[in-house]
């Protein structure tokens, strides 16, 4: 199997690699258009600021790339709300994988925003491997994708939010399996295993 | 629910743990990355590295540890210590760092929250405070807690993040080490003060402190050192007391 990483600007990439290390799958990370079609799968980080990252995207041409991507995806953090049609972060249009629109967390309470730290997942599609239910995974985000038809795993922080997602072969995840202990380790297992 | 987390704090002197540690079960206490991993199987929820080296050629060897930590370890982590720069933080965070601590740099130069924050986002930027009760006041302290400055706690961690901290870290030098407890009253009013997450530091002597910090000072996070270095308190064992206890945690 080949496996690449999205090379762009995003801040995670470093620790995306390091997790598929210590899982012990090869990969490359790259931001040619040619390497990333002809991949089996196709992770797409991401830490950072939807407006700049998408013109970053936008720039090296690689919106287009990603969208007509027919291998198995996977977006994380970042790389999941760009997966979305368009996000609250400084009014940003983004890929239009998912039909949905990226919200801003309201802080309300003790609820501060941004939402970080260990929180729990509800699965409710199968991509993800069961023993996942309900286990806790590390998110840092202030911005989140309301529970859809597309929604694979539910978090609760303020109101209930898409933790994970699937539609077709795209596969996103909110927090950050690469920082999410033995959980985060099966959620990247259950991708490869696609 | 999002959880309280248990942070254990590793100072690092030219690449190796400095306080003595007393551990079963670990083949060499002294090396960062492995007295982490073992923190992070024993359940902790992120780590902090703290250099304290003196001199720019033991940092040097930091900014590698970084990299081998971020190898070795599957939980977040923070990195502080003598950072003043954007310059500075770019290769911790591009060697797998989650976020950086700043303590007397942003004391000296406020300004630095702001441009490290637009550079790296909020989230990663921890403002580090130490403070010691003065004349009825909370007063900041730098150079690890050793010089007085003229700021006041509350309105430094507020400026803190009005300019674009993260996170509050928190450590009362009157309770640090003394392990008779968090300082509760100024964290309760830092939680009530701020909007974005503390972290309380300084004082835990046992599984009960915790209870404290979070029920009492309600704390976000609460960072120790010494009683998990030398196994007074293990994590599997806090956590499951903070669980009996009705805190929300992460077995």
């Amino acid at each position: 199997m080949k496996l690449v990483i999205i090379k762009y600007n995003a801040g995670n990439i470093q620790s995306v690699s390091f997790a598929l290390e210590r899982l012990g799958v090869d990969f490359a990370i790259t931001d040619n258009a040619e390497e990333i079609r002809k991949a089996d799968k196709v992770i797409f980080p991401g830490v950072g600021e939807a407006s700049t990252t998408m013109h970053y995207l936008r720039d090296h041409k690689l919106d287009q790339v990603i969208t007509a991507l027919k291998q198995p995806v996977l977006g994380i953090c970042l790389g999941m709300q760009l997966m979305c049609t368009f996000s609250e972060e400084n009014n940003t249009e983004c890929l239009g994988i998912f039909g949905e629109t990226v919200k801003r967390f309201i802080p309300q309470g003790d609820l501060k925003v941004p939402h970080m730290g260990w929180n729990n997942l509800t699965l409710s599609d199968s991509w993800i491997d069961r023993s996942v239910d309900h286990q806790y995974a590390y998110f840092v985000h202030s911005f989140y994708v309301p529970v859809n038809a597309h929604t694979s795993a539910t978090t609760e922080y303020i109101a209930p939010f898409s933790a994970a997602m699937h539609k077709d072969n795209f596969y996103a995840v909110q927090f950050h399996p690469e920082k999410s202990a033995e959980t985060g380790e099966r959620v990247l297992k259950s991708f490869l295993a696609l | 629910m999002l959880t309280k987390r248990i942070i254990p704090c590793l100072d690092i002197k030219d690449g190796r743990t400095v306080k003595g540690v007393n551990f079963v079960n670990i083949r060499d206490a002294g090396d960062p990355v492995e007295l982490g991993a073992t923190y992070a199987r024993q359940g902790a929820d992120e780590l902090v590295f703290l250099d304290i080296s003196a001199t720019n050629e033991e940092r040097k060897t930091f900014a590698s540890l970084v990299k081998d930590i971020a190898r070795h370890i599957n939980i977040p982590f923070t990195v502080g210590g003598g950072i003043s720069s954007v310059a500075d933080v770019a290769p911790l965070l591009e060697a797998g760092a989650d976020k950086v601590s700043i303590n007397s740099a942003a004391v000296r130069n406020p300004q630095l929250i702001d441009e490290l924050s637009r550079a790296f986002g909020a989230q990663c930027i921890v403002l580090a405070i130490d403070a010691r009760k003065i004349d009825n006041q909370w007063t900041v302290h730098t150079h690890g807690g050793k010089k007085p400055t003229d700021k006041k706690l509350f309105s430094w961690a507020k400026e803190g993040q009005e300019r674009g901290a993260g996170e509050i870290l928190f450590t009362s030098m009157d309770h640090d080490g003394t392990k008779h407890g968090f300082a509760i009253d100024p964290l309760s009013k830092l939680n009530a003060l701020l909007q974005i997450p503390v972290i309380a530091s300084g004082g835990a002597g046992n599984k009960e402190h915790f209870i404290d910090a979070f029920v009492l000072g309600k704390a976000d996070a609460a960072l120790a050192a010494s009683i998990f270095h030398f196994g007074e308190v293990k994590i599997p064992e806090l956590k499951s007391f903070l669980d009996e206890k009705n805190i929300v945690i992460r077995p």
